[in-house]
């Protein structure tokens, strides 16, 4: 499973724009919980402390925005690519 | 690649901390306090709320409130004026899990009383209190409070759900208040176990029933350490003077354009001394007249005088917001102010003319002011002085300041390990991504 990493968060990931985790997981929860078994500092920037995905956080699965696809639970298979992407927004 | 200027901070200088919309500035000045450099952005492109300074226990500790609309609110402190910053990758300041709640954003760091060096405070969005035993390393919610019965009626006002005043009463050992928008004034006699709500008096315009137990929208509370048991407070809407520690309430809006407003700044030296920048109404919350004004009291709210040397009479229509004044304690007493046009305003002489310090900044929502080498706190609105019997001389402070010098870099490299410094390195992948913000 291989993560693409904005440049925000890279600090948290020793620089890295890609981040390949070495599991199988069945959705994007435990997904981006094998990232952050190895990169643990992204967690909290990702997600609220009630496990929720920040609102300005997009993830995608390919090409598909998990808001759309059943969040969290969206499955994943092996070859996907997981992007985290801060949305456009601010003033 | 944001550019972050550091300026260079010397023992005796005057510093102000302003928190922005998109960053904090620190600025810097002798103290004559007649010019100002200017340091900054740090944190670009996130709110800052919250500024501290912790002076004690030999620290000199900038510690910061910061927001990414996309990332969460985070604490972070630097031990070197802001060349560095320090953020925990785990967040500290946290909700736990079984409130349900999560953390929106830092309103208010306070370091606590000055003989009880490991004690800081935090105010949150939702409206929370935090306190940290030790000195920032970890936080815990303050229970009381979260479990208080009135909690699920507290509504947000225009700036969201927020605890964003905090004293520690400056006599009584277990008597803490904070200011709730909307709840009102809750005072702690017993350290944080239970809280009461103290309102009596105090309007709520905006409610069917104009005088409720709670509810009220306090837009700042101040108190003076020589004077406990008086307060002062700038409400949604009315301004106030307690006699009694909060427990009654008086009406001393007499003189003033307007009774609406948000800052509110006690003077370090005098208990009857206090400055308010009063807006035209709820509806037009801007200075009245296009006049920009400072009001200041010195016999405790029975009269008002506005001050206005240096200061724009002509097309002047400003927001000053509730964190965003307030005093130094050098003699004579310093008093600052920032605008939500992005103008800081200074005065070297309690208030009698006043200087721009900065201008062209985002937004200002917090304003905070300290002489360093001088043990105590950033002084807000809130945050009264510590008590100058109760400082260590400034002798202590110098063979402190030497000492923390020479073991400086070690201390520091100390730190890294447990913490990501995300000063330089981080500001180049993050402005990229900023680029795509207006």
């Amino acid at each position: 499973m291989r993560f693409r990493i904005p440049g925000p968060l890279r600090p948290l990931t020793g620089e890295r724009a890609e981040v390949t985790v070495p599991s199988a997981p069945a959705t994007v929860r435990e997904a981006l919980e094998a990232l952050w078994s190895v990169h643990p500092g992204v967690r909290d920037r990702i997600v609220n402390e009630q496990g929720q995905v920040r609102p300005h956080v997009n993830i995608f699965v390919g090409v598909e925005n998990i808001r759309w696809t059943g969040g969290l639970s969206t499955p994943v298979a092996d070859g996907n690519e997981i992007s985290i992407i801060p949305a456009v927004s601010g003033g | 690649m944001v550019d972050t200027r550091q300026v260079q901070v010397r023992d005796g200088d005057v510093v102000l901390l302003v928190g922005t919309m998109k960053g904090a500035f620190l600025l810097r000045s002798t103290p004559a306090r007649s010019r100002w450099e200017m340091g900054g952005p740090h944190f670009p492109g996130q709110a800052v709320y919250a500024l501290a300074y912790d002076a004690r226990d030999g620290r000199r500790r900038l510690l910061a409130g910061t927001g990414s609309e996309h990332w969460g609110a985070t604490l972070s402190t630097s031990d070197d004026f802001g060349r560095s910053w320090t953020t925990p990758e785990t967040s500290t300041l946290r909700f736990p899990e079984d409130t349900g709640a999560a953390l929106k954003r830092i309103w208010q760091i306070l370091p606590g009383r000055a003989d009880e060096p490991q004690m800081i405070y935090a105010g949150a969005e939702p409206a929370a209190l935090f306190e940290s035993r030790d000195a920032g390393a970890s936080w815990n919610l303050v229970r009381g409070l979260h479990d208080h019965p009135h909690r699920p009626r507290w509504m947000p006002g225009g700036g969201g759900l927020c605890l964003h005043t905090i004293i520690p009463d400056a006599a009584k050992r277990d008597r803490l208040f904070v200011a709730i928008s909307t709840g009102g004034v809750y005072r702690t006699d017993d350290g944080g176990a239970s809280w009461q709500a103290r309102n009596a008096g105090v309007r709520a315009d905006f409610m069917p029933d104009k005088h409720p137990d709670f509810g009220q929208c306090v837009h700042k509370l101040v108190q003076h350490p020589a004077r406990p048991e008086r307060l002062f407070l700038q409400n949604h809407g009315g301004l106030y003077r307690s006699d009694d520690g909060g427990d009654s309430w008086q009406d001393i809006a007499r003189g003033v354009p307007s009774d609406f407003g948000f800052a509110m700044a006690i003077h370090p030296h005098d208990p009857d001394t206090v400055f308010i920048v009063p807006l035209e109404s709820d509806m037009f919350r801007c200075t009245a007249e296009g006049r920009l004004r400072v009001y200041r009291t010195r016999d405790a709210g029975g009269s008002w005088e506005a001050l206005t040397r240096g200061l724009p009479q002509t097309s002047a229509y400003e927001t000053v917001l509730r964190d965003a004044m307030a005093a130094d304690a050098s003699n004579p007493a310093g008093i600052h102010f920032g605008t939500r046009s992005g103008q800081v305003w200074s005065s070297a002489n309690g208030g009698a003319s006043w200087a721009l310090a900065a201008s062209g900044l985002p937004p200002v929502v917090c304003v905070k002011a300290f002489v360093v080498g001088e043990p105590g706190r950033a002084r807000g609105g809130g945050a009264a002085p510590a008590r100058r019997a109760a400082k260590p001389g400034p002798a202590r402070t110098r063979t402190r300041a030497a000492a923390r010098r020479k073991s400086g870099a070690r201390r520091r490299a100390a730190t890294r390990p447990r913490t990501v410094a995300r000063p330089r390195a981080s500001a180049r992948p993050r402005s990229g991504a900023r680029a795509k913000k207006k």
